[in-house]
């Protein structure tokens, strides 16, 4: 299973390489789209790509550069990015049929961030549909494998995104995490994935899920690649009234492998607790190595009351917001339509056929816990709990800088293993949905290989608006463990 | 009163109305009436997947400015929240609104009871929502089609107390909400164009009895008169199955207007379960008070005020004074004349009388505006031009009848003044020396009059005065005529 990885090219030397004249971007994209080619298909990262606009783009990005006016962080870069983020005149379907041939008229900010940074969007990738799901299984176009055991997920619901980065496919892809969709692949796929301050990152054009919890983020084989993408993509935007005022910050500058004094917070529940000794065992080394690195490890307390109420706190505001916002997908004005003898059965016939069966029980769930009569029980009784946990991440944080643990109790498991379980599927995000509940910056970074050469990820939280501490301690890690890019290897042996 | 059968209604009204904005509540389409079908639209109004609402702040302000018109309670901090159901004409599946937390709280408006006495009609709140686009059934189609120009504008939607009493206090409780909110260029409240929308609550009860009973609503009312004819017809329905010992059913109910009934639409149990709860799209807002004070100092001055200032400070006939205080543009045309006036005559102590400005908006320039179908300020005759005529009244050189036609004409031509009294040839001759003239021809062939004047028949001071006014062609100014003609019957004989 694990070949030689493959060369990972940086965001960075690609664009100095491209700024110095020593590599067009024609020939970069060319041969990322072969590469695509010729390896996804074992994969199912990608749904859509689009040859011509992306060797368009970068033809004329070329006369750009050799023009002397083209510049950018990320000029020349390859980027993949999930289907749930509209790109203009590219299908968006979120992975469900019920946006089948779906051609939004508007890019996210995220995407025009991208393209104003001199990126090139190669595709769109492969999600669970409307990112409901942690391991990709439920899209409704194809299964996504992990690149580093295809018999396995590569977790979800960024599964695409993810798995294009871990092939090296593509250097940086764009995901979102409403309950760990990022953090979660990443960790299974061995990759970086981070999750920015809600707020700092627009949520225009991304396809709304659950909206006071989804938030757009980079995937890359390096926490400095994954930096200048999160640079890139964050700052004001005043089409989402949830952007928070603040200027685009500069992250990939600031990281320092100096952790001296950082005071980092340990709990039992991404720790001790895991039932997966594996795990376990990567983050107690992990810890060493930061505590080796300088860092102070505090053990903290502040979330033990709250850590058993996270899946259904987040369960029941995430599906509340999905019930209301998968309203305005009934065929009537895009989309396909299933048409009934009257009205209701135009409704029953597209809803009922065309969502899939997750996002059919979350739209059921959530209808329910908004009703009269359950409202106070369930949804209003769910955003209590959700300020509990932010005032305990704010009692935590004031005795500790960050807090580290395991991103995912649960390395890549079998495709088809727990598709017919929800309780359990919704299970493998118990350590990433607290971070989403507070809206805190958390990004997984690769954390070694289990005895089955499975990737591990070493989560790392922190307060709001932290995103430079919480990468920069990503950066410390991965520079004294050497875990960077765990890429694997697909290419058939020669 | 329905006082006869021994109940009384309780009535409460919902009325929403459009506010006048240059663009939508939530994104930056065009907030306009009679385009083209899906001409305003854009991906926000039309609820294309993964974009978001951003607040008009305008919007908020004339909500604002509304709720300061009607005396209500401005939430120091307001939301926005989701109202969940399914219809063609509702991109979203929802619509924004405000729930628990609206920006205006309890207000209220002063009206007239049935027996004339000055009642103030309690408002429960007027909060913003959106508008749903409008949907269309084309006569034997097999489909209906939707115009999403209507969908984002903003909406004030304004819920009384149920403290109307009859159908006709419903009525005048519309007429007054109606003139306030125009007054304070919140909204045109234009039923036609559906700017102005309402719903009622309707229930009965003995009188005396504090209690509420079970309410219906009735809904499609698309004219005040309608109201007031749909209520009646409700009332009369209740206290129906009342008397016979029957009892009323929670339910919506249809108003038919051609033939003059309701109709139930839909029962208690079949109503929506709306599952409100916040917009996690939008933020809460924090008015500040700074703002409200503002908006309180810069509202217009409101119909009740000028009403009672056109009749105690101006003078007006209340007549007068209640028709120039009806309707804003009317109202602002009368008091920028007003102004004007006293402005010019700061030099001159002979400045025209309000009521005369008023009585010639009243009489000349509003039935020129209802030919022309338009407001008093939209005909061609700007403050200026009215005063430049009636200064010619009052010197003399233009008699009344004259004016009028003279202000028809301006209207009609938009010439300067002179040029008009030229082309018409209606300048009064008011000069002394050339009507001493005309009166001693007439007098000098008018020997009998002369002399039954002198004889002391009064009757014939008139006749030669149509003599004199004869020999002008109408234009001679009949008082200076009098004058001279007395002058000359008076002085001694051999002058």
């Amino acid at each position: 299973m694990s070949k030689a990885a493959p060369e990972a090219r940086s965001v960075a030397s690609i664009r100095d390489d491209v700024a110095e004249g020593r590599l067009k971007i024609v020939d970069l994209i060319e041969e990322t789209l072969a590469r695509i080619e010729r390896l996804d298909g074992q994969l199912g990262a990608f749904l859509w790509n689009d040859r011509d606009r992306a060797l368009e783009r970068a033809r004329d990005l070329d006369r750009r550069v050799k023009a002397g006016d083209a510049s950018g962080t990320l000029l020349g870069v390859p980027v993949a990015v999930k289907d749930n983020i509209c790109v203009s005149r590219s299908p968006c379907t979120a992975g469900s049929r019920i946006l089948k041939d779906y051609h939004p008229p508007h890019d996210a900010h995220a995407v025009e961030r991208l393209q104003a940074e001199g990126a090139v969007i190669v595709g769109k990738t492969n999600c669970d549909e409307f990112a409901m799901g942690s391991s990709t299984e439920n899209s409704a176009y194809q299964v996504t494998r992990n690149p580093h055991d295809l018999t396995r997920v590569p977790g979800g619901s960024s599964g695409g995104s993810t798995a294009a980065v871990a092939a090296g496919l593509v250097p940086v892809s764009l995901g979102s995490d409403t309950g760990g969709s990022i953090r979660q692949p990443a960790a299974l796929c061995g990759v970086v994935g981070f999750r920015p301050t809600y707020g700092t990152v627009s949520r225009y054009g991304l396809v709304a899920f659950a909206s006071s919890l989804d938030q757009i983020g980079p995937i890359g084989t390096s926490v400095r690649d994954v930096a200048l993408v999160a640079s890139a993509i964050s700052g004001y935007d005043r089409r989402d009234s949830t952007s928070l005022p603040i200027e685009a910050r500069d992250y990939a500058s600031s990281l320092t492998s100096n952790l001296e004094g950082v005071r980092i917070g340990i709990h039992r529940d991404y720790y001790e607790s895991l039932e997966d000794e594996q795990i376990r065992v990567r983050v107690k080394l992990a810890i060493q190595e930061l505590r080796e690195a300088g860092a102070r490890i505090i053990r903290i307390d502040d979330l033990d009351l709250l850590s058993r109420f996270a899946i259904p706190t987040y369960y029941l505001v995430a599906n509340s917001e999905a019930s209301s916002n998968l309203s305005r997908f009934d065929g009537l004005r895009y989309g396909p339509r299933i048409e009934g003898d009257d009205l209701l059965g135009t409704y029953r016939g597209t809803r009922g056929l065309l969502f899939g069966d997750e996002a059919i029980r979350r739209i059921l769930l959530g209808t329910f816990a908004l009703s009269s009569g359950y409202y106070d029980a369930y949804y209003k009784k769910a955003l209590q709990v959700r300020r509990l946990f932010r005032e305990a991440y704010g009692a935590a944080f004031e005795k500790v800088d960050l807090i580290i643990g395991a991103t995912s109790p649960v390395s890549a498991f079998r495709l088809g293993q727990k598709i017919d379980d929800p309780l359990t599927m919704y299970q493998c995000d118990v350590l990433t949905v607290p971070a989403s509940l507070a809206g805190l910056p958390a990004v997984s970074v690769p954390c070694g290989f289990t005895d089955e050469r499975l990737p591990t990820g070493l989560q790392i939280i922190g307060p709001p608006l932290s995103d430079a501490a919480v990468l920069s301690c990503a950066f410390a890690y991965e520079r004294r463990s050497g875990f960077k890019g765990l890429l694997a290897n697909l290419e058939p042996a020669s | 009163m329905t006082a006869a059968a021994g109940f009384e209604a309780v009535i409460g009204l919902e009325v929403h109305v459009q506010l006048k904005t240059m663009t939508k509540l939530f994104c930056g389409c065009r907030n306009q009436y009679g385009a083209e079908p899906n001409e305003h639209i854009c991906a926000v109004c039309t609820g294309q997947p993964g974009v978001l609402p951003v607040l008009n702040e305008r919007a908020l302000r004339l909500a604002i400015q509304a709720g300061v018109a009607l005396e209500c309670e401005i939430a120091p901090r307001t939301k926005f929240d989701r109202k969940n159901y399914f219809y063609p004409d509702l991109p979203k599946g929802y619509q924004i609104s405000q729930f628990d937390r609206p920006i205006n709280g309890p207000g209220g408006l002063s009206i007239e009871d049935d027996l004339g006495r000055p009642r103030r009609i309690g408002i429960l709140r007027a909060h913003l929502e959106e508008d749903a686009g409008k949907t269309m059934h084309p006569e034997g189609q097999p489909y209906s089609l939707v115009d999403f120009n209507r969908a984002g504008i903003p909406l004030l939607e304004i819920v009384s107390e149920p403290e109307l009493h009859s159908p006709a206090e419903a009525h005048r409780y519309l007429t007054a909400l109606k003139r306030i909110l125009r007054f304070a260029r919140v909204s045109d409240c234009d039923m036609e164009q559906g700017s102005l929308r309402c719903d009622a609550n309707i229930s009965i009860r003995p009188v005396g009895s504090k209690e509420l009973f079970t309410r219906t609503e009735i809904k499609n009312l698309n004219s005040f008169r309608n109201v007031e004819r749909a209520l009646h017809h409700e009332i009369e329905r209740q206290i129906d199955i009342v008397s016979k010992g029957g009892a009323v059913v929670q339910e919506t109910r249809k108003w038919f207007e051609a033939e003059e009934r309701t109709d139930s639409m839909r029962s208690k149990e079949e109503s929506h379960d709306y599952r409100y709860f916040p917009d996690p799209d939008l933020p809460e807002f924090v008015i500040d008070p700074e703002l409200v004070a503002e908006i309180k100092a810069d509202l217009p001055e409101l119909p009740a005020r000028r009403l009672e200032r056109y009749a105690r400070q101006l003078g007006l006939p209340a007549e007068l004074a209640v028709l120039l205080s009806s309707e804003p543009e009317l109202s602002d045309y009368f008091d920028q004349c007003v102004a004007l006036d006293s402005t010019d005559s700061t030099d001159s102590p002979d400045s025209t009388e309000p009521a005369q400005i008023g009585n010639y908006i009243a009489g000349s320039l509003l039935q020129i505006a209802h030919q022309k179908e338009t407001t008093v300020d939209q005909i061609g005759v700007p403050p200026a031009g009215l005063l430049g005529v009636l200064q010619r009244v009052h010197d003399g050189t233009l008699s009344h009848q004259a004016a009028r036609k003279v202000l028809t004409a301006l209207a009609a031509t938009g010439h300067p003044l002179d040029r008009i009294v030229k082309d018409l040839g209606l300048a009064q001759i008011s000069d002394r020396e050339a009507l001493l003239a005309i009166v001693d021809t007439v007098l000098s062939t008018s020997d009998q009059a002369v002399t039954e004047f002198r004889e002391g028949k009064q009757a014939a001071l008139n006749s030669l005065i149509g003599g004199v006014m004869k020999a002008t062609k109408g234009k001679a100014n009949p008082n200076l005529v009098r004058e001279l003609l007395l002058e000359r019957l008076n002085a001694p004989p051999g002058h």
